[in-house]
Order: structure tokens, then sequence, then C-alpha cells
């Protein structure tokens, strides 16, 4: 949060002169003027730089350009038509929308579970700490298929809870949670950490009480973490197999989700429709990765 | 008036204030002086309700706040990294305050203004604290603080974060705001020169302890005791006492009172002369002006005679 740990040692130097000229202040780390290539005139440091953004460009096309680009292109081999009435066969809009409207539940409970969490792991301390804390990174540690397994063994028909989720789309939910816990908890957590206990002293001082502070001075400090790591549990919520394949029981129509019926469609040779769906998963992913980015620099703008 | 009466504090084993009392009268302006782990900033942290003292009380212009949370008790804050609200504007940050208590916006836009003048940040309003100096940061802080027209502003090392320059022009620019807004004002700081440069009374606290209330002048010229003494200025040793090394006389014949000493070093530092000594193989020195070097002629190997001066201050160690 301190100016000299996230600005540059350019804006450091021009950040004094700029502020008692009173002209506006150096511009927020992320913007253009500042991310540009330096203008070094050393030939040797250009060659070397072209090197590295040129290996680095390779290496990125080769393992996720380029095999985007061919799901892309698959999926509208028929046309853009072809790719719409592929996206919206019975089957796949039914797997999509479910899998979309699981992931948003999902997200949203994550927002304000996950922050819960990271709130008592920081600023309360009770015994068990420690374990509740590695416990956090459990399902991002366990394959997923497994987390699926204990699931159904918890949940499932001969659940020992009573409590039967199996072949139900809350099932699907649930599953969804186990795995996207961390998320919003890790996103969460450092910044609570680093948050300056000064500043709700201040507040409390200037006669704020504790919801005021919590609203006005924590809550927004907390939100670019909070949105982004929801964003992480939302992409891997929409891309998620292994964890739902077992408790869904993957009935068409009603528990299977998109990348499960991904496989299925590859299963019965309709790449085009295996393609289409993907594409689809492709676009919300890159849609919230890049409202994910808009939010942190959002969130920048003022460090 | 604040008033502090028998406060302890511990955290854990470490007693960081026993039993301290002391009375701070209305619109002055008091600094807490000592050195780091003294006690002081808890002090301050307890007069602001930021933390609650073991036992004692507090009063603040009459009214018992021992119990009361800080949002009532009317103090206001200043922290020594600023805890500037970050995402909020100059504007926004000094309007916080007001905005809790419900004014009129009409009323806060020009409360804001008029502080914004007093602390000269009237052209940053719309700027973002991280795009302000250090020294921006901390007179916004302080315009914020004084936005709720607090009875007490407490300070905590309030230039400890800016580099010397700064601090300088912040000291004698915080002197002319008190006396021009008069509110009783409190800051914590270790350094002797800031606490009698700003303060109108300082009070020097060492070990959870209050060692000596006075003005400078009086902490200066009759410290209590050698800790007070070493803590405000420069201290030598003659014949068993303390003093002051500008208090020391050198003269080139034995008179009444006077032990000879062998002249190790003499340094020029423009106006003041440094003269290194040995008395009775132990070492001390002498403060004394460039004229008096010059009339005294002496160099290193020469012996000389030297006194307290009649008017000096002595504390037996």
């Amino acid at each position: 949060m301190s100016p000299s740990r996230t600005d540059g040692p350019v804006a450091a130097a021009d950040r004094p002169a700029l502020v008692r000229d009173g002209r506006p202040a150096a511009p927020p780390a992320g913007s253009p003027e500042r991310s540009r290539s330096p203008r070094s005139p050393r030939l040797r440091r250009r060659v070397g730089l072209g090197l590295g953004l040129g290996t680095a460009t390779l290496y990125l096309s080769l393992v996720v350009l380029i095999p985007l680009a061919a799901v892309v292109w698959r999926s509208t081999e028929d046309g853009l038509a072809g790719f719409w009435a592929q996206v919206t066969t019975p089957e796949s809009a039914s797997a999509l929308r479910l899998t979309i409207g699981a992931s948003l539940l999902v997200a949203l409970v994550n927002l304000v579970m996950g922050t819960l969490i990271a709130w008592v792991l920081v600023r309360d301390d009770f015994p068990g700490k420690r374990v509740v804390e590695v416990l956090i990174d459990l399902p991002f540690a366990l394959p997923t298929i497994v987390a699926g397994l204990v699931l159904l063994a918890l949940y499932g028909p001969s659940s020992p809870l009573g409590v039967d989720l199996a072949y139900a789309r809350s099932g699907v939910v649930v599953a969804l949670l186990f795995v996207t816990l961390p998320f919003v908890v890790r996103t969460v957590q450092p910044v609570l950490l680093e948050l300056d206990r000064d500043m709700e002293e201040a507040a409390a001082s200037l006669g704020a009480g504790r919801g005021t502070i919590f609203r006005r001075i924590i809550l927004p400090s907390l939100l670019p973490a909070m949105l982004s790591g929801t964003a992480l549990a939302f992409a891997r919520s929409i891309s998620e197999f292994g964890s739902t394949v077992l408790i869904s029981g993957n009935i068409p129509f009603d528990t299977q989700v998109a990348a499960v019926s991904i496989f299925g469609q590859i299963e019965s040779d309709n790449v085009t429709g295996a393609a289409a769906v993907s594409t689809v998963l492709l676009l919300v992913a890159l849609l919230m990765l890049v409202a994910m980015d808009l939010l942190q620099r959002w969130g920048a703008r003022r460090d | 008036m604040i008033r502090v009466s028998n406060v302890s504090k511990n955290f854990g084993e470490f007693a960081a204030l026993r039993d301290v009392s002391v009375d701070i009268p209305s619109g002055s302006l008091t600094a807490l002086l000592g050195p780091s782990g003294g006690g002081k900033s808890t002090l301050l942290r307890i007069i602001a309700g930021l933390e609650d003292p073991d036992t004692g009380t507090v009063e603040i212009e009459g009214e018992d706040s021992t119990h009361l949370s800080p949002q009532h008790r009317g103090v206001g804050f200043v922290f020594q990294h600023y805890a500037a609200f970050k995402h909020m504007t100059v504007f926004g940050n000094v309007a916080f305050g007001l905005e809790i208590r419900k004014r009129p916006k009409a009323e806060i836009t020009a409360r804001v203004q008029e502080l914004l003048e007093l602390v000269h940040l009237e052209q940053f309003a719309h700027r973002y604290p991280a795009q302000l100096s250090g020294g921006q940061r901390q007179r916004m802080a302080l315009a914020r603080a004084l936005a709720v027209e607090p009875k007490v502003l407490l300070l905590d090392e309030p230039f400890g974060a800016l580099d010397a320059q700064v601090r300088k022009e912040l000291r004698a620019w915080l002197r002319r705001l008190h006396d021009e807004v008069h509110v009783t004002t409190v800051f914590v700081t270790h350094d002797q020169e800031e606490a009698m440069e700003v303060a109108d009374e300082i009070v020097v606290m060492a070990g959870g302890e209050v060692q000596q209330v006075g003005s400078p002048d009086d902490l200066y010229e009759r410290p209590a005791s050698d800790f007070v003494m070493g803590f405000l200025g420069p201290t030598t040793r003659v014949g068993g006492e303390l003093v002051r090394p500008h208090d020391v006389e050198l003269l080139s014949h034995p008179e009444a009172g006077t032990l000879p000493a062998t002249v190790q070093r003499v340094v020029r530092l423009g106006f003041e002369v440094r003269v290194d000594l040995l008395v009775g193989g132990e070492p001390t020195w002498a403060q004394i002006t460039r004229e008096q070097a010059r009339r005294l002629g002496t160099v290193p190997g020469d012996t000389v005679h030297l006194r307290a001066a009649a008017v000096a201050h002595r504390i037996a160690v």
C-alpha cells in the first residue's frame, strides 16, 4: 500500500516535483505511460528484450493460443449458424444453463462466506486455527475426483447424515462449493492482514461505529480482492468436471454440467458440438478474466 | 484539562505504565517525551480510548472518560503513518467525521474547504492520499482530526515518518497552527529537540513512569534527575557531578575549586569549540566559545584548570 513499494523508481522521482507544481500527479500503476517498454538506447538490451519476448510469445502461442484458436475454429466449422445450432441443442443449452447458473450461485456464496472465513482467520484467535488454515487449502490439493468421491460418501444415497444430494442439482452446487472454497479466502486474507489497523482506529476516533467502519473503511479496501477471488471461483466452477461427475449422476437436461456434456459429445463423435460448448465456456471465462483485470486496475488506482 | 490519575497498563508481563498521574492544562501544547518503550504512546492511546487502562482514571474537560469509547470522547487522533483512508479523496477524508455526524452537505463542504485552507491543501481536495507527499498526508490527517472540533488533539509521533527537512517545517507549522486554533494538544515524540521547539510543556516519560513535568526551560535548566538531564541535552562530568558542557569553565591558572586537567583534543565547530579533557584519568569534555578558546590558547597536551560555573545546575552521580 505504501507508495514506495508500488511505485516504480521513475514515479518516485517524479512525484515530489509534480505535487509541488500542482500539476496532475504521476499516472497510476499499469497505465500505458508506465507499462511501455523502456526506451533504452542500448542495442544489446534491445536484442535481449526481443529474444525474451519472442520466446515467451512462441511458448504462449504453442501452449495456449493455438489450441484455443483451434477449438474456436473447430466450433465454427459449419459457420456461425452451425455453431449456434450446436450450442442451443436442448442438451448443450441445459448443461450450459446449469453450469453458468450454479457457478454464479457458487461465486456469490463464496463472496460472502470466503470473506467471512478470511476475516475469522485473520482477526480472531481460536484453538485449532492452524488446522483450519491447512484445511482451507485441501480442496486445492485434493484430486477433484477424490473430492467427488468424498462428497458422494457424505451426501450420497447412503449418507450417514441422512442428506441425499446425489443426482440432484443441489449436489452439483455442493461439489462446486467444496472445490472453490479456497479462492476468496486466499485472495482476501493477505489484503486483510496488511490492512492498516490505524485506519479503523482513526475512523473510530472520528465517531464511526463498528458497522460504519466495516462498511466505509474495511469493505472498500477488501472489495477488489473479494471480487477477484469470486471471479476465480466462478472460472473454476464453470470448468469443473471431476468433483461433479460422480455426485451429479450426469442426467442430461437435469444434472449434467457443461464439462461432462463436452466429454459426452466427444464420446458420441460430435466434435463440433463439443467444440461449440467449449467455446462458450472459453468466452465466459475470458469475459470474467477481463472483468477481473479491470477490477484490479480499479483497485490499484489509489495505491 | 486532561487529568490522568493513577493509570497502570500491562501488556502481558510488560508494564507499559506504572501508576501514572499527570495533568495537562486546557489550551496547552504538551509533548510526551521519552525513549521508545517508555510508555508515552500507550498513555496517549489511553487518553484517546484506543487502549483501556488496567487501573486508574482519565478525565477530559471535567468528564470521566475512562469507560467512554473512542467514538464518544471528542478526541482527534493523528497517527505516525497518517492512517489515511486510501480509497477516499482528500476531501472525503476530511469530511468523514462530519458525514458520520450527518451534518448538512453545504455545511460539510464549507467546513472542509476552510480546514483545507488551514492546512494549505485547498488545491488537493480531489487527490487521493497516494498522490500526496508524506508531509501533505500528515497535514490532511490533521485537518481530518480537527474537522470534528475535538476537545483535545492527540498526535502520536506525528513527524516520525517524515524526512528531516519536512519534519522541521511541519514542527514550526504545528506550533503556528496551535497558536491559531488553541485546541488542547498532546503529541508524542522521542526527539528532545522537537519537544523543546514545539511544546509549552513537556512530560518526560521513561520506564512507564513520569520522570518530570515542566516547561522546556525548566527541564533544561533544572532537570530533576540525571536521566532527564541527559535526555534533554548534552552532559559532562566534573568532579563527580553532572553539568552541561557549556557550564564548564576552563582557566589557565588554578583557582579555588578547580581541578587540573590535560587537554586531549580541541575541535572547532564554527562558533563553538569542543575541548576533550582528562581529569585524573577520567575523560570529560567542555564546550566553550571560539573567543574563550582563543584567549585560553590551549593545545593538546596542555594542563588547564576546570570547574563548574557558579550558575551551573549540578546533579551528583
